[in-house]
């Protein structure tokens, strides 16, 4: 069943702000609502109110305020696109209170009001964790092997617990949890975008993860689809094939700064001091084991099938930033045909 | 060797291979060699220049695959497996120990199959390095006409190790839980297991031979799950290479190990202890155990799984049994 009036979550940020958008264009949807604690960058708000009628509503969700936004405007679908994995300016604490603090407060205005029949929301496959005891590839009905100590996964993981909490005592509302792999694409920032931009890329020595990505294009189609359509469940969601992280960077045209890994840490915090890439604990987990789902039921239940893969998800990001490669692929071309035509002439 | 009798396996494909005798050792030069040279960075030392254009492809090939290398143009699967990186980087060093070292026979290669999930069940040894799990995998990917890649379960302190971790990963290997294994083996992938895992490896040399107890049953829970053959693999002269006479239980606490070993030349001679003995060595794989016949959720009877790992375990025990007679010396078969 489409939905009526939509809320989302997060707008000033690229998912939640792009979503809001592709809503209000869709003339089937009688009004969208983009609720954010700082209002979306002006392009994105140009973007909103061109393409149609998305109101941004400047409210903390946080604040029972969201209560009456939800009941006064009759909001019938709520897309919480707003869970955060970077600290960014505002550091750690205020993260973690936005992103559970937030949800609870959503939820409990979700429960009180009877005309919300749906709940879409925006969680990550950082809740399986990343450690070497963890299997190859996950599906959706496994947990983590060491449950997510602190940061964003933990995060995820007690926001998913409130949903579930939430559905139970909300039967009637269809509630679809999107775990997300980490996006990369030409338009969005994320700290993934970021890391590979710089010209050095630190990896952690003597690991070699594998990195499973998704085009934000396709983040966004998949979280539209979870909203026009009634598609309950948990979905992993993430794009075909995978990258090593030494292959990625040499595709960008990187260089690779391997960091043995007791020095990871003093490391990481000078990259975070020089404000150049913010790197949490989980994220340099992530680097060392890397993590894959699986996504079949993506494909079968839900009915999507990404129009990138990992690569040229990849391809995609470092043309469209117009990455200049550190070490050029012409470069390597010209000196294989130098090379081959030498040894020819050697030869005869 | 007199125990390999031919069953057919999949007729039309194999129908050749089976007209040669199978059990002897394989003396047919191995296809890859001559293909591409493994090179890692510097192409141009060829090893043997017959005809200047096969010298000449040898070159171009290389040259084209550190390019690739370079711009990170190859595919890996959903494990991390680099099949271009395993066959022209991490298997050529390895030849020479199969063939010169340790002069790996292989008996009842085509019990095997040549396509579709299969699980490879052996014996382990090796104290200090899994060499036998190593040398499997070379026998199957050399010496079957399919040319297979032996997907092996590891134990997680495997992927735990820097270097160690990625190695195994990019060679196709993944961690040894059922997940795993059953997704390997739906995907149709040969799947190698050494279910005695520590207790099998870092045993002492006084037990060679004696095999372990076979974990929890999980690999035969595996096979039937996903109605896969059981091929019982017996490895005979893997377990000389470095014998382990002491375990220094308080050093292996110390590092985090589940032993610490002390053979005849480790850990006092440093790396030089780390060269195996070179003991001759018999590969035999048994005739498969199918669990297609069992119906839907077999896997759940535990009586049934331990019967299956009962047999699995004795088929390759007694075969051990019996090559260890018809061996006359350690090191010259």
């Amino acid at each position: 069943m489409a939905p009526n009036v939509v809320l989302v979550t997060g707008v000033s940020r690229f998912l939640g702000g792009h979503l809001a958008a592709r809503l209000a264009a869709n003339p089937d949807i009688e009004r969208v609502l983009g609720v954010d604690t700082v209002p979306p960058p002006r392009d994105l708000l140009r973007r909103m109110g061109r393409m149609g009628r998305a109101e941004f509503v400047r409210a903390d969700i946080r604040n029972p305020l969201i209560a009456k936004v939800i009941a006064t405007a009759k909001v019938d679908t709520v897309v919480h696109a707003s869970l955060s994995a970077n600290p960014g300016s505002t550091g750690r604490t205020a993260m973690k209170e936005m992103n559970v603090i937030g949800t609870m407060q959503l939820l409990a205005a979700c429960q009180k009001s009877d005309l919300v029949r749906k709940f879409v929301v925006k969680s990550t496959t950082a809740v399986y964790g990343s450690s070497p005891r963890d299997p190859a590839v996950f599906t959706e009905s496994m947990g983590p092997k060491d449950l997510p100590s602190s940061g964003y996964a933990k995060d995820a993981v007690e926001v998913e617990g409130y949903v579930r909490g939430f559905g139970r005592r909300r039967p009637d509302v269809t509630i679809s949890t999107l775990r997300f792999t980490n996006f990369i694409g030409p338009r969005i920032d994320t700290v993934l975008t970021r890391y590979f931009a710089l010209p050095v890329v630190p990896t952690v020595l003597g690991y070699d993860a594998r990195v499973q990505l998704l085009h934000s294009e396709d983040a966004l189609a998949i979280l539209e689809r979870a909203t026009l359509h009634d598609l309950p469940g948990v979905f992993n969601a993430g794009a075909d094939g995978l990258l090593l992280l030494s292959q990625a960077i040499r595709r960008a045209g990187r260089v690779p700064l391997p960091v043995p890994s007791f020095a990871v840490q003093p490391f990481a915090q000078v990259v975070r001091g020089a404000r150049l890439v913010d790197f949490s604990p989980e994220q340099m987990r992530f680097l060392n084991f890397g993590r894959v789902v699986d996504t079949a039921k993506l494909r079968e239940q839900f009915g999507f099938t990404p129009r990138w893969t990992t690569q040229q998800a990849f391809d995609d990001y470092v043309r469209g930033r117009g990455l200049r490669p550190v070490i050029d692929p012409e470069l390597v071309t010209d000196a294989e045909r130098g090379i081959r035509g030498v040894l020819a002439r050697l030869g005869r | 060797m007199a125990g390999a009798r031919v069953i057919p396996i999949r007729s039309v494909a194999r129908k050749q291979q089976q007209q040669q005798p199978a059990g002897s050792a394989p003396v047919r030069p191995i296809p890859s060699m001559d293909e591409v040279p493994p090179q890692d960075e510097k192409p141009d030392d060829q090893e043997q220049v017959r005809e200047e254009s096969a010298w000449e492809r040898g070159l171009t090939d290389a040259l084209a695959f550190v390019r690739k290398r370079l711009t990170g143009d190859y595919e890996v699967d959903e494990f991390g497996f680099d099949r271009e990186l395993t066959d022209n980087v991490l298997f050529p060093p390895l030849r020479p120990l199969y063939e010169k070292w340790f002069r790996v026979e292989t008996i009842g290669l085509h019990n095997v199959p040549a396509e579709g999930g299969a699980l490879l069940v052996a014996n382990h040894s090796g104290t200090l390095m899994p060499m036998d799990a190593v040398m499997t995998g070379l026998a199957v990917r050399d010496h079957h006409p399919a040319e297979r890649h032996l997907r092996m379960l590891a134990a997680d302190l495997v992927f735990k190790f820097p270097v160690l971790g990625a190695l195994a990963r990019k060679a196709g290997h993944t961690l040894a839980c059922s997940a795993d294994a059953e997704r390997l083996l739906r995907n149709g992938e040969l799947v190698g297991v050494w279910p005695e895992g520590f207790k099998g490896i870092g045993k002492p040399f006084r037990d060679r031979y004696k095999l372990q107890r076979f974990g929890r049953g999980g690999f035969v829970s595996a096979a039937l799950r996903t109605g896969v053959p059981i091929i019982p693999c017996s490895i005979v002269g893997a377990e000389e290479i470095y014998p382990m006479i002491a375990d220094v239980k308080a050093l292996a606490r110390l590092f985090g190990l589940p032993y610490f070993p002390v053979t005849p030349f480790f850990p006092h001679l440093g790396p030089l202890g780390l060269v195996p003995l070179p003991s001759k060595w018999y590969i035999e794989f048994g005739e498969p155990i199918t669990t297609d016949q069992y119906e839907a959720g077999a896997a759940d009877d535990p009586m049934l799984v331990f019967n299956l790992t009962d047999q699995v375990r004795e088929t390759i025990q007694q075969t051990l049994y019996r090559l260890l007679t018809q061996r006359r010396n350690v090191f010259l078969g």
